[in-house]
């Protein structure tokens, strides 16, 4: 009997080596480099620096944390980023349920492709141009947005963090759509029909049966748009003007002082864990 | 399902919104890059096509789109493997730990980039090296994975057991059931994975940023460079509506897969 046959009986037999033998390439890539720099990211956090050369000196310090939480100016830019991401993620649950209402069991099942190949578009435009797009809507006095409403006596609100606030909305609404709509699609008629042979008008269908059966997808939808406005921070370059974010901290301070900037880079991860555990029950992480 | 005069209002009016919203800001990029002007003023006072040319024979523009495409190939090559036997373990088989590896993988699209970003470029640089394109293949191919893995294991659950035991039953070994078989089964998820993975690292920036080396551009890190440069202005809005342009190739692709699907 050949090598080749002798292992396949063997992995016929023993369904824990199908699964090693299934899992070990991802998970060596998921936890060795994945996990494996993250918590080398957390070791580092906890080392000290060398403040002529800006080389990592391997010691043990607490001091990186200490001057991350005791400084007013961090605690701001945390809430402020908390502000944003949140913003962010109502407005485009906003926008993006009625959307995806609409396309998923208004409109005919034959435009349905269409109207999902519109939404999806602008998720392969690239991010710096649609980024760009909006520098250009922005622009204080001769912006698109100018020119639109000064006839009507507003002005831009130029750079800002309004402009990076429509800025991110914009870049993260079709991972908001996405999966809503794949949630109201696999709603099956019946439920709708049940409850309106009850009696419930289509307000109420919407917002007591529709709603919190498809509750699963929109979690799914806000953890992307949360956890990608929380960590960008090159939209805040382009759009922000002279407002910040958490990730313009861990940026700015990543050449200079790593582990410092690896005790700010840890507080969105602490965050999102949070999210992450407090949404896992509503079964949203099935449905990303 | 029926509904009321006020609420058909409603949902149109949020559509017409909704579109709006997303294809005003794309067309003023198209439009702006045939602006005469070298700086930006809306609106335009005059067109001209010679910036497209100009584009076109940049050599930071070439450099930069070949390697887009070279690191954009391999993560995908690496997701589309790594991601589908993930999705195979996960979703065909029960054992202890399922549930944390499948937690495991939603991380890295869970976690900000920037972290992601950070964290690579402290092992690369401060542990195993320096910054090449291959740290930008690993880095890209980490959330690739993720891409692939979702889609995959999305199909896999939909698709039931029994005609891989069918298979099976009529004398079929397992690797002979994949590749008859789940194979061609799964391969419009494939395709799609494949392509929303190439898609996403085409565009990737911000982990890029941290794990490029030093001259290796990648195309958005090229515009990003350029962004802020008064005389690349023009080209910077030729190559943007360029990839407005492009991203139409694959929407029209997966339309085509989805049609397939649905005619069969």
């Amino acid at each position: 009997m050949s090598v080749i046959q002798q292992t396949r009986r063997y992995m016929h037999r023993n369904i824990g080596a199908r699964i090693s033998a299934l899992l070990a390439l991802p998970l060596f890539w998921l936890v060795v480099i994945y996990i494996g720099s993250l918590a080398a990211l957390f070791i580092t956090s906890i080392w000290k620096i060398d403040t002529f050369t800006s080389k990592v000196v391997r010691e043990f310090t607490l001091q990186n944390f200490i001057d991350v939480f005791s400084d007013r100016a961090y605690f701001n830019v945390t809430i402020r980023t908390l502000f944003v991401a949140i913003c962010v993620t109502l407005i485009c649950a906003i926008i993006a349920i009625p959307m995806a209402f609409f396309m998923a069991r208004i409109a005919k099942p034959k435009s349905r492709p269409v109207l999902i190949a519109l939404v999806i578009t602008p998720l392969w435009a690239s991010y710096l141009v649609k980024i760009y797009a909006w520098r250009t809507m922005f622009y204080p006095e001769k912006g698109f947005i100018n020119w639109l409403i000064e006839p009507l006596g507003g002005s831009s609100p130029g750079f800002g963090m309004v402009a990076v606030i429509i800025g991110l909305t914009y870049l993260w609404l079709p991972y908001m759509v996405l999966p809503i709509y794949a949630g109201m699609e696999k709603l099956p008629d019946s439920v709708i029909d049940a409850s309106a042979d009850l009696g419930a008008k289509s307000g109420r269908t919407f917002f007591d049966v529709i709603l919190p059966i498809t509750w699963p997808s929109i979690i799914a939808g806000s953890i992307f748009t949360f956890s990608l406005s929380m960590g960008d921070y090159i939209t805040v370059q382009i759009l922000g003007g002279t407002f910040q974010m958490l990730g313009n901290v861990v940026y700015q301070n990543f050449s200079l002082n790593l582990p410092f900037a690896s005790a700010v880079a840890l507080i969105p991860v602490l965050i999102m864990m949070v999210y992450l555990t407090s949404v896992r029950k509503t079964g949203a992480l099935d449905n990303l | 399902m029926r509904l009321s005069l006020p609420a058909r209002v409603f949902l149109w009016t949020i559509m017409g919104f909704g579109f709006a919203f997303i294809y005003v800001p794309l067309t003023l990029v198209v439009i702006n890059s045939f602006n005469k002007n070298t700086s930006f003023a809306w609106p335009p006072t005059g067109f001209t096509t010679s910036w497209w040319s100009k584009a076109v024979s940049n050599e930071g523009v070439r450099d930069a789109i070949t390697r887009s495409f070279t690191v954009a190939l391999a993560a995908t090559a690496i997701a589309l493997v790594l991601g589908t036997l993930a999705a195979a373990a996960i979703a065909r088989y029960k054992f202890f730990g399922r549930e944390a590896i499948s937690l495991l993988f939603v991380l890295p699209i869970a976690l900000p980039g920037i972290v992601t970003g950070i964290a690579l470029n402290n092992v690369f640089t401060n542990f195993l090296g320096e910054l090449t394109i291959f740290t930008i293949i690993v880095g890209h191919a980490t959330f690739c994975i993720v891409v692939v893995f979702n889609n995959v294991a999305a199909r896999y659950r939909r698709l039931g057991i029994t005609l891989e035991e069918a298979s099976m039953d009529l004398g079929a070994n397992r690797f002979t059931t994949f590749r008859l078989v789940t194979f061609p089964l799964l391969r419009n998820a494939l395709v799609a994975g494949g392509l929303l993975a190439f898609g996403l690292s085409f565009d990737e920036i911000i982990v890029t940023t941290f794990t490029a080396g030093a001259g290796q551009n990648t195309l958005p890190i090229w515009i990003f460079q350029n962004l802020f440069r008064p005389n690349q202005a023009p080209i910077v809005n030729v190559v943007a509506a360029a990839l407005i342009l492009f991203s139409i190739l694959p929407i029209y692709l997966s339309q085509r897969l989805t049609q397939e699907k649905s005619t069969k």
